[in-house]
């Protein structure tokens, strides 16, 4: 079944990346023809087969909650793009009604 | 013999008894890197400066008796997609994080430094690991060493080349499906992927969670061997990491396994293999015939076309998720031009990831999506299962699996780039071995007419690399496919 304009933009949108109209048909028959191979699973008969989740047998691997070495704040803070005053400095988040 | 041309244990060995020196080790890389890598480009980036100071350090130690280290003064290199705290970059040959440094050092990295290694670069991969032919690098295509017209195999592309080169003697890469093994049968050199959760992934950028596994290349099964030792092992900052006991691999490398039987899978053998590929594996398998092992047929019905489709939705489903940090906020790259939140984040990503990451992360969002995600991301966890209820069935019966690494040998660069899924079906034998999380390694078998490798593969169950190293040793003791030289290296003083 193959993808259409608007589903690849929106898988773009929830991939969070911007696709040029020139990428959407590109990846639009490029992802169409690797949806149609990976369909062939349906080949298969898994009706009596649970997903297999975990590599190996271990599950819920925990440790004492006792405070242990950290990154520093700077060492954190010291490879982005935009970082001041101990934060990570992006684009306005919260809509404060202004229209601003 | 050159310097430059021992191998990790030897140069160990006489760094150990006082008749070569960290420095000169480490020289003879840096030479070897100079002469050869502007051909072949393995290296993102070297650290001339910071591995001489380690290697006069490794030299101090060692004289003081304070260090007896594994691979004391032995010249390494690291794919870029492990964390190194030294100011050099790690990239992950991505523009999104070109110049970022990792502000602390992958376990494995730690294990290196530790037994005294030299860390003298990082090499080029496939972007973010995703990848069969380092073509996917963000900054450069790896040439393969044996042809410099062809690819070295993705994604650990930079690490096989610089081993197969003679840059290095040994090198850590990463393998999610098949991406140590198959360049190391591109390249000619031994590669192999521990079971997972053998080795740490504390500081391994994430592709695939439940797949990646970071691993060693040598020339010979030895180095692999020790390369291993080293960084195997429990970490408990990586909680699947498992606390089994790590064996003296170098100790019982040389005892044949008696009595050895060896799965010879149909499918491996199938349409799609190139002739000469399966001329020189059928040879291989000959000659462990004549040490004695037998042959058994046996059947994995899943583990070629079924696994890619389940690989590729497994992986890319992961990778989406590992994928959403780059957002331009705690790393790397920012687009410069926004109009808010949501449009920096789609813009940083359109321009700071590539092609194929794009693809991967676009699939995985996909496949879970509300609607999507039963009919595929829950069907292909269902395939994974007998995928490995099928690798355990078969292990009650052989010791190992064997079969070719590759479908082919080398192909030349822009061969495979116009259509992705020519370029997935490359790793048609190696993906069911990460979906099963069981371990494989890539040993040379030979050579094709053009003088390109051909990689025998040998698969074995969970924690089973002891016994596959002594397998694989079995097979290159009665052959010389490390002493080939590639033509790269010819003619140097």
């Amino acid at each position: 079944m193959p993808l259409s304009k608007e589903q690849v933009l929106k898988v773009g949108t929830l991939s969070r990346i911007r696709l040029a109209d020139e990428e959407v048909n590109r990846f639009a028959s490029q992802l169409s023809s690797i949806l149609d191979y990976v369909g062939k699973l349906t080949e298969l008969d898994t009706d009596a087969t649970e997903p297999l989740a975990h590599a190996l047998p271990i599950h819920n691997v925990l440790r004492k909650d006792e405070p242990r070495e950290s990154l520093a704040p700077e060492q954190a803070l010291g490879g982005a793009p935009d970082a001041t005053d101990g934060f990570f400095r992006v684009p306005r988040v919260i809509d404060d009604g202004t229209g601003a | 013999m050159s310097t430059q041309d021992l191998t990790a244990c030897r140069t160990r060995d006489a760094i150990r008894r006082g008749e070569l020196s960290a420095a000169e080790a480490t020289e003879a890389s840096l030479a070897a890197i100079d002469r050869t890598d502007a051909k072949v480009r393995a290296f993102l980036s070297t650290v001339a400066r910071d591995a001489r100071r380690r290697a006069e350090e490794v030299d101090r130690r060692l004289k003081a008796g304070e260090m007896s280290g594994l691979l004391a003064g032995v010249p390494v290199a690291v794919k870029d997609n492990m964390c190194t705290a030294d100011g050099q970059p790690t990239t992950c040959a991505s523009r999104i994080l070109e110049g970022w440094k990792a502000p602390y050092n992958a376990h494995v990295v730690e294990r290196l430094l530790a037994e005294g290694a030299v860390i003298v670069g990082k090499t080029n991969l496939d972007e973010f690991a995703m990848g069969s032919s380092t073509e996917n690098s963000g900054f450069e295509a790896t040439r393969n060493p044996w042809d410099l017209n062809c690819v070295p195999g993705g994604s650990s592309g930079g690490s096989a080349a610089a081993v197969a080169a003679r840059m290095v003697p040994v090198a850590l890469g990463s393998d999610t499906g098949g991406s140590i093994r198959q360049p190391a049968a591109l390249c000619g050199v031994v590669g192999m992927k521990p079971t997972y959760g053998r080795v740490s992934r504390y500081g391994l950028v994430a592709f695939a969670s439940s797949l990646d596994q970071i691993g060693p290349f040598g020339r010979t099964v030895a180095d692999a061997a020790l390369l291993l030792q080293a960084i195997a092992g429990h970490d408990p900052r990586d909680s699947t990491s498992v606390p089994e006991p790590v064996p003296d691999y170098l100790a019982t490398l040389e005892e044949p396994l008696k009595p050895l039987r060896i799965g010879v899978p149909k499918e491996f053998f199938g349409e799609g293999l190139d002739g000469e590929v399966e001329r020189a594996v059928r040879e291989a398998l000959g000659v462990y015939e004549n040490l004695g092992a037998r042959l058994v047929d046996v059947s994995l019905p899943f583990s070629t076309d079924y696994a890619i489709a389940t690989y590729y939705i497994v992986a890319t489903s992961e990778a989406s998720s590992n994928l959403a940090r780059y957002d331009g906020v705690h790393y790397g790259y920012r687009s410069s031009d926004h109009a808010d939140m949501i449009d920096m984040y789609m813009r940083t990503r359109a321009e700071g990831f590539g092609d194929e990451v794009k693809r991967r992360i676009m699939l995985g969002t996909y496949a879970l999506s509300a609607g999507y995600y039963d009919a595929y991301y829950k069907k292909a966890a269902r395939v994974r299962r007998l995928i490995r209820q099928n690798y355990e069935d078969v292990f009650r019966e052989v010791d190992v699996v064997m079969g070719p690494t590759t479908p082919t040998a080398a192909f030349p660069l822009g061969d495979k780039t116009d259509d992705p899924l020519t370029m997935y079906l490359c790793d048609v034998y190696t993906v069911s071995c990460s979906l099963a999380a069981i371990a494989g390694i890539s040993i040379p078998c030979g050579f094709t007419k053009a003088g390109l490798p051909v990689g025998l593969q040998i698969l074995g169950n969970v924690f089973s690399e002891e016994k596959l190293l002594r397998v694989a040793r079995m097979y290159e003791r009665e052959t010389d496919w490390a002493g080939q030289v590639p033509p790269v290296c010819e003619g140097r003083g």
